[in-house]
């Protein structure tokens, strides 16, 4: 049925080689020893799963970040991605980021000066659009995840500012 | 408008033929030819089917059961022609014996609010089983949670068949209800529906059939199935999406409260209160798909005169050919070994590949298949997958395609294995 003379069809805009290599060797799949939140993504439509937990230190920093995902190569090369560029900051600098995401998966140019870290090489997952919600899944599991931590921080604040 | 393979060698079909009456089989894919493997999530529709959708609207497009202008005749006839059509087609005792709905989604939700409200109290036991695609699972469970009902389940063996002994055992302890599919979706396991109807009925379970995945390849029997309600989909066999069947083994309308409430399903209304209509009617509040129906009595035209017989055994050998090249690539297929348990339906798994990666190289080659859940997580999970890729296949697949599905899944596995 397929025509002989076709050639193979090509995928390296969709799979470059450094996101098959973030899917063989996920980043950041690994058992926290203790976290302070926790969020379940789940994309009932493929059945794609992702837990992901976070760990703040005692200036709100997220010091510690466990992504698990069960599903897509897009899906969990995006999640191990968001693993290298999420630990380490501040809530405020990953809802930046988060946000900066969302915007390219929906078609923005990354900003210039902007450090999106491997996520660049996603950029190809917007020739398919049924595929972006793969590639959104772990940022929007990290949404809800930020949205405890703020509630988190918020409570703890008022008590360390009074005397 | 009739179809073209009614000229054709009875038992045999001649694919190549019937598939110029399919226009979208012509069309490409990503620059190559459509090979189209989803038929189990909606089949593709032949040009007699495309055809009376138009002429409907073309030449007979009025409201049913109401006015008594020409057009509102026409329309009527033709629609409860449509109906008695699809009472031939599934052996119902009677035209009356067909509800329309709008599909075996529709038809669920239908029993489970008009019959299981009126019959079932708090602890009557309602048997399904692992195989369940979600619209026969939850329907069950927003009733179970609102009358505090006990909801058992039928285990799948690990050959991916109904588990028959511990069916009789549930059977046994005392079931009100048991509703179960025909033939599994993922699985594309044919369950024995004529046995476990008749297992139900000895230990008075009423039964409810989903025949979603059975209609379109094989011939639906209800009187000889022995089942009291059995549901299928235009759209998984030839049909608009849009319509259903339920058909309703009369004794059961005696039991049934209405469902919606609205025009077409009274018989006399005051401010107060009403009086219904007769079934079918009862059940068919507002104004229905008529041409959506009149089109799939055209899909049964076509689908008889291909011959439902020479349809099954075509999948079954596109089946059989399906397994032997999958596992030649390495690939883990799921469901009953023995070919003749299942037709027309492949689950399978690439090692370390994704479905959903899965798909989208196989899509880069034109090639149509499922990749994910297939509405029916509980089995996913019984078979310890989060997905699985499905290729389903129908009257117009051909041996070419399912070698060009296992070539495609070559190339998947070259691909990723870099």
């Amino acid at each position: 049925m397929n025509r002989a003379d076709a050639p193979e069809p090509q995928f390296d805009d969709l799979y470059r080689e450094v996101i098959l290599e973030h899917y063989r060797h996920p980043h950041g799949k690994r058992e926290l020893p203790r976290a302070d939140v926790s969020a379940e993504g789940l994309n009932p439509t493929c059945g794609d799963e992702l837990d992901l937990r976070l760990a703040l230190d005692a200036d709100g920093r997220i010091e510690g970040l466990q992504v698990d995902g069960r599903g897509c190569a897009i899906s969990v090369a995006s999640g191990s991605i968001l693993f290298d560029l999420v630990e380490g900051r501040t809530p405020a600098e990953a809802r930046a980021l988060l946000e900066t995401v969302r915007a390219v998966m929906h078609g923005a140019d990354v900003p210039a000066g902007a450090d999106v870290g491997d996520f660049d090489a996603l950029v190809g997952v917007r020739a398919y659009p049924v595929r972006i919600k793969c590639a959104l899944l772990p940022w929007t599991t990290l949404d809800e995840a930020l949205r405890d931590a703020e509630r988190l921080l918020a409570a703890r604040t008022p008590h360390e500012e009074t005397p | 408008m009739s179809p073209s393979p009614a000229s054709t060698a009875p038992r045999t079909l001649d694919v190549q033929r019937l598939r110029a009456d399919f226009p979208i089989l012509a069309t490409e894919a990503r620059g190559r030819p459509l090979v189209y493997l989803d038929s189990a999530a909606t089949s593709q529709k032949p040009r007699s089917v495309i055809d009376a959708l138009v002429a409907y609207y073309t030449t007979s497009n009025a409201n049913v059961h109401r006015s008594v202008h020409h057009l509102a005749e026409r329309a009527t006839m033709q629609y409860e022609e449509a109906r008695a059509r699809v009472a031939a087609f599934a052996n119902a005792a009677a035209p009356e014996h067909v509800v329309w709905t709008r599909g075996t989604t529709e038809a669920v939700n239908l029993v489970a609010a008009a019959w299981g409200r009126r019959n079932l109290r708090a602890g009557d036991a309602v048997l399904l089983t692992e195989m369940e695609h979600h619209s026969n699972l939850v329907p069950w469970q927003m009733l179970a949670k609102e009358r505090n009902l006990r909801l058992r389940f039928v285990p799948v063996t690990d050959e991916g068949l109904l588990d028959l002994d511990a069916a009789r055992a549930r059977l046994a302890e005392g079931v009100r209800l048991f509703a179960f599919t025909a033939k599994s979706n993922v699985l594309g396991t044919a369950n024995p529906t004529t046995e476990l109807c008749a297992l139900a009925r000895a230990n008075g379970a009423v039964t409810f059939v989903d025949a979603a995945q059975l209609a379109p390849h094989g011939r639906v029997d209800v009187r000889a199935l022995g089942c009291d309600f059995l549901a299928f989909s235009a759209h998984k066999m030839l049909g608009p999406m849009g319509v259903g069947a339920l058909v309703v083994n009369p004794e059961r309308y005696d039991e049934m409260d209405p469902y919606q409430g609205g025009g077409e399903m009274i018989r006399r209304v005051r401010l107060e209160e009403s009086t219904y209509a007769e079934p079918p009617l009862r059940f068919e509040a507002g104004t229905p798909a008529a041409g959506d129906a009149i089109a799939f009595a055209a899909a049964l035209d076509y689908l008889e005169a291909c011959g439902l017989d020479a349809v099954h055994e075509h999948e079954a050998r596109l089946t059989r050919l399906a397994l032997d090249l999958l596992h030649e690539e390495g690939v883990r297929t799921f469901g009953p070994a023995d070919a003749s348990l299942r037709a027309g339906i492949v689950s399978f798994e690439v090692p370390d590949v994704h479905p959903h990666d899965v798909s989208t190289v196989l899509d880069g080659r034109g090639i149509a298949v499922r990749a994910g859940h297939h509405c029916c997580q509980p089995l996913m999970r019984r078979l310890g997958v989060v997905a699985t890729s499905r290729a389903s296949f129908y009257l117009y697949n051909t041996e070419d395609e399912v070698r060009a599905l296992a070539a495609g899944v070559r190339h998947v596995r070259e691909y990723f294995g870099r």
